[in-house]
């Protein structure tokens, strides 16, 4: 993977949060609440991680901040604009989502017709299409696939296929659910490299606590839909006691891959 | 898959006798009655009429409520709308003609068409009943009691199961569109419609790639749990005799109806 600074959608908004979360209520449609009032602030470039056990409501969260899944009460502010009806479509020009299961991402006949979706939907001249994709497909290293059709390759290859397709968007937020499950040691080792250049305000919902303290300086804990915890993540790794009443492990429990 | 759900699963959870009801007396009185509703002639109102009684007594019963069960039937309407053209075309009595184009509709058309509505209505409605208020399973569990043969009870089990296996993955493809179906300020989002129809139409070609594939995947792990071919269950209960009886009545009713309405 090279490096590269993807284009982005113009200049973002000076002196306003990159995402504000304001006591957020989401019930599933059977009436399980899934987030109970969360509240959340991140500023333009913060690397920040989402942990927490399973059911914890990072997924749901995900899917909230770009209307995919629409809350019964709170508001989510992508770069000043608040989420509705009406926003979402330009919220989705400055927030990228990328799916824990690729296969949930992906949705064209070939690996480039996915990534150039993005660009394309949004009207952007075929010059700058084309440019974005090609950007987008040699940052996670997968030119060479372009041509394939994105059900055939392996999960690993799906996964970078999957960030392209969101890198392509140029959205300055990225909200990404798992990026780093399920990849080999090296892709893995790659993808954190790859984020770490990035110049932009990432969002990360993870069990990956080593990817955390490599990659993300700040963590929020999550547990029962709410807030357990939101601090520096060396704070909260080393939290042995708050980790292990949330379903974690502190990382010397199973081994630091540079330990 | 909430929604999904919503829409392909038909079994509606409610506490009633209609649901305890052992689905052995259901599915034959639904068919059967089904097959007495068919057989009402043109025009003839007052044997439609007896007919409905048990389908609104049915939706009070399972709790289920009219509306719930009427709102069920309407995904059969656009085939009853093929019957539509009879009006036209069945010879009689005018009673108007549609300007432009001239076309004159007859009074026997009009009621051959109204028929077949009423009928297919009532006939759906009683389907409608049935399945929710019978899991799948306990269908296909009674046509296996009544020795249908198991490749047919087989196929309409993997009807079943993949029409899940489509909607799921249809459900999966429409959210990742949507979320990377951004406008900025300057640009025309969405291109043209020739453009979002051709994504659609792409879609729809990878959607049954995807859906093949993964029935695939479930069909091995049916087998590596020991599927050969045939739908197991679970031993059946003995039949209980008294919804035997009830279910007879249901169909002797109907027959009746139909019987009675010729002879007077």
């Amino acid at each position: 993977m090279t490096a590269s600074v993807l284009i982005q959608n113009g200049a973002t908004p000076e002196g306003v949060p990159a995402l504000e979360i304001d006591a957020l209520r989401f019930n599933y449609p059977d009436g399980t609440p899934s987030l109970r009032g969360l509240s959340l602030q991140v500023e333009p470039g913060e690397k920040i991680a989402l942990i927490g056990p399973n059911g914890a409501g990072k997924s749901t969260l995900l899917l909230n901040l770009n209307g995919i899944l629409r809350a019964q009460s709170g508001t989510v502010r992508v770069f000043g604009e608040t989420l509705s009806e009406g926003t979402a479509r330009s919220i989705r020009a400055r927030i990228g989502l990328l799916f824990s299961n690729p296969d949930d991402q992906l949705f064209s006949p070939t690996v480039y017709e996915d990534v150039a979706y993005g660009p394309l939907h949004m009207g952007l001249p075929l010059d700058e299409v084309r440019q974005r994709s090609e950007e987008a497909l040699a940052a996670v290293g997968m030119e060479a696939f372009a041509d394939r059709p994105p059900h055939r390759l392996s999960l690993g290859q799906k996964k970078r296929v999957a960030i392209a397709t969101v890198l392509s968007m140029g959205t300055p937020l990225l909200a990404l659910d798992e990026p780093s499950a399920n990849l080999d040691p090296l892709a893995r080792r790659e993808l954190i490299a790859l984020l770490d250049r990035l110049p932009l305000t990432i969002l990360v919902a993870t069990h990956d606590l080593a990817m955390v303290a490599d990659l993300l300086p700040r963590s929020v804990l999550l547990d029962g839909g709410e807030v357990v915890a939101d601090r520096p993540s060396a704070e909260i790794l080393n939290d042995a006691a708050l980790l292990g009443a949330h379903g974690l492990e502190p990382l010397s429990a199973h081994g630091h891959p540079h330990a | 898959m909430a929604a999904l759900t919503a829409i392909v699963e038909r079994y509606a959870e409610r506490d009633s006798v209609l649901h305890r009801a052992d689905a052995r007396a259901k599915v034959p009185a639904a068919v059967l009655a089904i097959f007495a509703v068919t057989a009402t002639r043109e025009g003839d109102w007052s044997a439609l009429a007896l007919l409905v009684l048990p389908v609104v007594l049915g939706a009070f019963v399972s709790k289920l409520g009219p509306w719930f069960v009427l709102r069920r039937t309407f995904f059969a309407l656009p085939f009853v709308l093929a019957a539509v053209p009879l009006i036209f075309t069945r010879e009689g009595e005018t009673v108007f003609t549609t300007p432009l184009l001239g076309w004159t509709a007859s009074r026997e058309g009009i009621e051959a068409v109204t028929t077949i509505l009423a009928r297919s209505w009532i006939a759906v409605a009683i389907a409608a009943l049935l399945v929710s208020t019978t899991s799948i399973v306990e269908i296909l569990r009674a046509l296996r009691w009544f020795r249908v043969p198991g490749i047919l009870v087989a196929t309409v089990f993997f009807a079943y199961r993949y029409f899940y296996v489509i909607g799921e993955e249809a459900q999966r493809m429409i959210r990742a569109r949507d979320a990377r179906s951004a406008a900025i300020p300057g640009y025309r989002a969405g291109r043209s419609i020739r453009w979002r129809a051709s994504i659609a139409g792409h879609m729809v070609g990878s959607l049954f790639v995807r859906s093949l594939e993964r029935s695939e995947r479930v069909y091995a792990a049916m087998q590596a749990r020991g599927y050969h071919g045939e739908h197991r269950f679970l031993e059946s209960p003995a039949f209980p005799p008294v919804e035997g009886v009830v279910a007879a009545l249901v169909v002797l009713y109907a027959v009746a109806v139909q019987v009675s309405v010729r002879l007077v």
